[in-house]
């Protein structure tokens, strides 16, 4: 989401790289033109102010280092100002190895710090509609995966239903998230009433919560609390009586990353009558420029911990400055990207198909593996966000994932032995799996042949040099891959502003 | 005594949330200072943080030194007044050209509803199809709660159709809404298809002879294209049962949205054209300024604003009291 401020920054710094030093002059004019960028970003104006100044400050009296050249500079420059708006930069011992770093940008943030003893306790808050419930259901997910049992408290009594929602949600989670611990939900749905006139009860079913918690030795609690407009006296001191009464070791503040200059004032008032400990950004996942991020961390000092990035009860995601100032920079994010990797795919089936890969003995069946692997970290749009240079290369283009379910379907319907000995496949077998998976003949053999290039090519690829693979890699682009595998450059990608969806149908004609 | 009582509480909270726009107002900061550009400047600045966009800004801004340099405008109330014309006419008037594509030609303001029309050979007006979409939390479903309310206050006959078969509990939210208020909801199953919901929900709407059919929708991004085929799909489904559907076509806004209100606008009228705005939550400290920037750009008129949380808080949108209390002390 932080592609369109990306974009407004890149064209303002490409301008500067052509210039031959940085002058007073071209920086403020430069400046001028990010402030319009941040603004239009929905940064708030107070931030906007104190950060151009801030650039500014630092960008004048500075030497151009010889090896780059002035937009490259104040890339940098930037870069570093944004790292400190977004959050603190990881202390780096003097004398750490490049491998080092990379280790301590791998690390987990700080999620959620288990209290001692337990259970941990965390509230959320926010305004109506910031998505409190879908995250407490998210975070709930994400501190399972980690082996940490979860209950889910619904001190919501206000909205209609959120009481259901939150107890569908909890089962969604128990039921479909991978991880051991459990997670289970505590509500009084009697106490529920009109708006405005069940307040100051959840406090009492949040205690109550609390103490059934503990009898059960649950790990966390979370408390969803009903949304409230901050300048809504009565309903925050609820709030504040929760705070007092249950002393949460977390309190999450969940924003909408789509707000704009409000983000500010409403947040502010938040802070100052709780201590919100953790800002949790959601809808990170549209088009929103997301400036509200980055005012809302730099007024209330609060660390952003979380963001949510879909639909989906597993799309959240640990917050890191550093990478993210990266990505808005347009200098990708590949931590990321081998971290999500990392999540799906142990390091001895990596180190095992390595191998098989060497021997040129990789199958239909391990193509299909990493494909499932590497579908599952999400839609191949974000995940090629993540690598450097695509992010704003890739604005226009629209992925179709669909592409990829013909893949598979493909795949499945063959037998083991076909996925095994993929040169077993004749016309007759062929025909059996173009109907079955409801494609055609030519598609199959499409896959068929560009698989057995790419496990040729593995093979090769098996002893050169990284640059080696790369050129390697390159090659295997220009050689014009058929319509079916994601080959960058190939039909998989298209220009959004110029084409159309085609149906089934006239892909088959085309092809025909 | 409760009820008098009651009314009254209810006024006071209302006022303590005009009186928090109050102190941020324009009319504070212009009244009593010298008009010149420094002033011009603050005022920028408000207009900034009111959410009105750089663009809006810049023509309101642009408009205002042009005059003062021509000698125009003498004092700060001259101004103020002059601010007050500008914005009125820029939700009046819309945009010079048509900023969505497939929109009509720029349209002067207008809050009226569409409604259906009566069949010219038997004469008979099909129900009125109101659809309703926005991103996730803008307040489609308490939107559409107080906009039945409103109807029934007309006492017209209201049905419902819930079609956000995705969110958990919003099905059940719609029907408790529908319980309060005395109005029936037309239900599918928890992740069944919506558009099925939609197709019963206009042959239901279509028998009964309901006079208003409003449609809830899951919130969706508008990144999300398949979430936005969906749309259209639903869109399609209306139009082929009741002709003419739906016939206002209604995306609810948070009035603390940024900028991105545009994009929302833009995408959603590219599934299904937007033919009204209801800004919601406008009870707070924001001023809803972005829906200046948006008409500065489209033609899309806001026809309701919600105020508040029970079902009468929704008026039909006033640009001349908007404009009012933007520019208050």
């Amino acid at each position: 989401m932080f592609d369109r401020l990306s974009d407004g920054f890149s064209s303002v710094l490409r301008k500067l790289s052509g210039k031959g030093a940085i002058s007073e002059s071209n920086v403020r004019e430069a400046m001028e033109q990010v402030r319009t960028a941040l603004l239009e970003a929905d940064v708030a104006l107070e931030v906007v102010n104190s950060f151009t100044e801030g650039v500014l400050k630092d960008a004048l009296g500075r030497e151009v280092t010889k090896s780059l050249n002035p937009g490259q500079e104040m890339i940098g420059i930037v870069y570093d100002r944004l790292v400190q708006l977004l959050g603190d930069l990881p202390e780096v011992p003097a004398g750490a190895s490049q491998e080092d770093i990379a280790k301590m940008m791998m690390a987990d943030g700080p999620g959620v710090a288990a209290a001692e003893p337990g259970p941990t306790i965390v509230m959320m808050c926010g305004l109506q509609g910031s998505g409190k419930t879908t995250t407490c259901g998210k975070l709930a997910g994400w501190l399972k995966k980690r082996g940490r049992s979860v209950m889910l408290v619904a001190a919501d009594l206000q909205r209609p239903a959120a009481v259901d929602q939150l107890q569908t949600v909890a089962e969604q989670v128990q039921r479909d998230l991978p991880g051991g611990a459990t997670v289970t939900f505590y509500s009084e749905p009697e106490k529920t009433a009109e708006y405005g006139k069940a307040v100051g009860v959840a406090v009492g079913v949040c205690e109550r919560a609390v103490a059934k918690a503990r009898s059960m030795g649950v790990d966390t609690v979370i408390l969803d609390t009903a949304g409230r407009l901050h300048v809504n006296d009565q309903l925050m001191d609820e709030l504040k009586q929760v705070n007092l009464r249950l002393k949460p070791h977390q309190i999450f503040l969940v924003v909408d990353a789509m707000t704009g200059q409000d983000a500010v004032r409403s947040a502010k008032s938040f802070h100052e009558k709780l201590e919100v400990d953790g800002l949790i950004f959601t809808k990170f996942d549209s088009d929103t420029r997301g400036g509200a991020a980055l005012s809302v961390k730099s007024i209330t000092g609060a660390k952003i911990r979380f963001v949510g990035v879909g639909e989906k009860l597993d799309a959240i995601e640990e917050f890191h400055p550093v990478r993210v100032a990266g990505r808005i920079l347009g200098m990708g994010d590949v931590v990321s990207l081998v971290q999500k990797a990392r999540e799906q795919v142990s390091e001895e089936d990596a180190k095992a198909l390595e191998e098989k890969l060497a021997k040129g003995e990789m199958t239909l069946e391990d193509f299909l593996n990493q494909l499932r692997s590497l579908r599952r970290m999400g839609p191949m749009k974000q995940l090629l966000g993540l690598l450097p240079g695509i992010g704003s290369a890739l604005k226009n283009i629209n992925i179709e994932d669909e592409k990829l379910d013909r893949v598979e379907g493909i795949i499945h319907s063959m037998t083991k032995d076909e996925r095994r000995k993929p040169e077993l496949l004749n016309s007759s077998r062929r025909r059996r799996i173009a109907k079955g998976s409801g494609t055609s003949e030519n598609e199959v053999a499409a896959l068929v042949k560009q698989f057995t290039t790419i496990s040729q090519i593995s093979k090769q690829m098996a002893g050169m040099s990284a640059l080696d693979k790369m050129k390697a890699v390159k090659q295997l682009g220009a050689a014009g891959q058929g319509p079916m595998l994601p080959s960058m450059g190939s039909s998989f990608l298209r220009n959004k502003g110029t084409s159309y969806t085609p149906s089934i149908k006239d892909r088959f004609k085309k092809r025909k | 005594m409760g009820f008098f009582s009651n009314i009254i509480s209810k006024l006071k909270d209302g006022l303590s949330k005009t009186r928090e726009t109050l102190v941020r107002g324009l009319k504070s900061l212009i009244l009593g200072r010298t008009l010149d550009d420094a002033l011009i400047e603050d005022v920028r600045r408000m207009l900034l943080e009111a959410d009105v966009g750089v663009e809006a800004t810049t023509r309101l801004i642009d408009s205002a030194k042009d005059d003062f340099n021509a000698g125009k405008l003498k004092e700060s109330k001259d101004l103020l007044e002059h601010l007050k014309r500008h914005v009125r006419e820029l939700l009046q008037q819309g945009p010079k050209q048509a900023g969505i594509p497939g929109e009509p030609e720029p349209r002067p303001l207008s809050t009226e509803l569409l409604v259906a029309k009566p069949d010219p050979a038997t004469g008979i007006k099909p129900p009125t199809v109101i659809l309703v979409t926005g991103i996730n939390g803008a307040g489609k479903t308490t939107s559409i709660a107080k906009l039945a309310a409103y109807f029934r206050r007309q006492e017209k006959k209201v049905l419902l159709a819930a079609c956000d078969t995705f969110r958990a509990g919003a099905v059940r939210q719609l029907e408790i809404w529908g319980e309060r208020l005395g109005v029936e909801v037309i239900k599918g199953q928890q992740g069944g298809d919506p558009a099925a919901v939609a197709f019963d929900a206009a042959k239901a709407a279509a028998a009964r002879a309901v006079d208003v059919l409003i449609v809830d929708t899951a919130g969706r991004l508008q990144t999300q294209d398949p979430l936005m085929r969906q749309l259209e799909k639903i869109y399609k489904v209306l139009g082929k049962q009741i002709p003419g559907a739906p016939h206002e076509t209604l995306l609810v806004l948070d009035a603390t949205t940024g900028q991105n209100a545009l994009r929302q606008a833009q995408e959603f009228s590219k599934s299904a054209p937007v033919t009204g705005i209801v800004l919601s939550k406008l009870d707070g400290t924001a001023k809803g300024g972005i829906i200046i920037a948006i008409r500065a750009v489209a033609s899309i008129p806001v026809k309701f604003v919600g105020t508040g949380e029970t079902p009468d808080d929704l008026q039909p949108f006033d640009p001349d009291s908007f404009v009012e209390a933007m520019f208050s002390e």
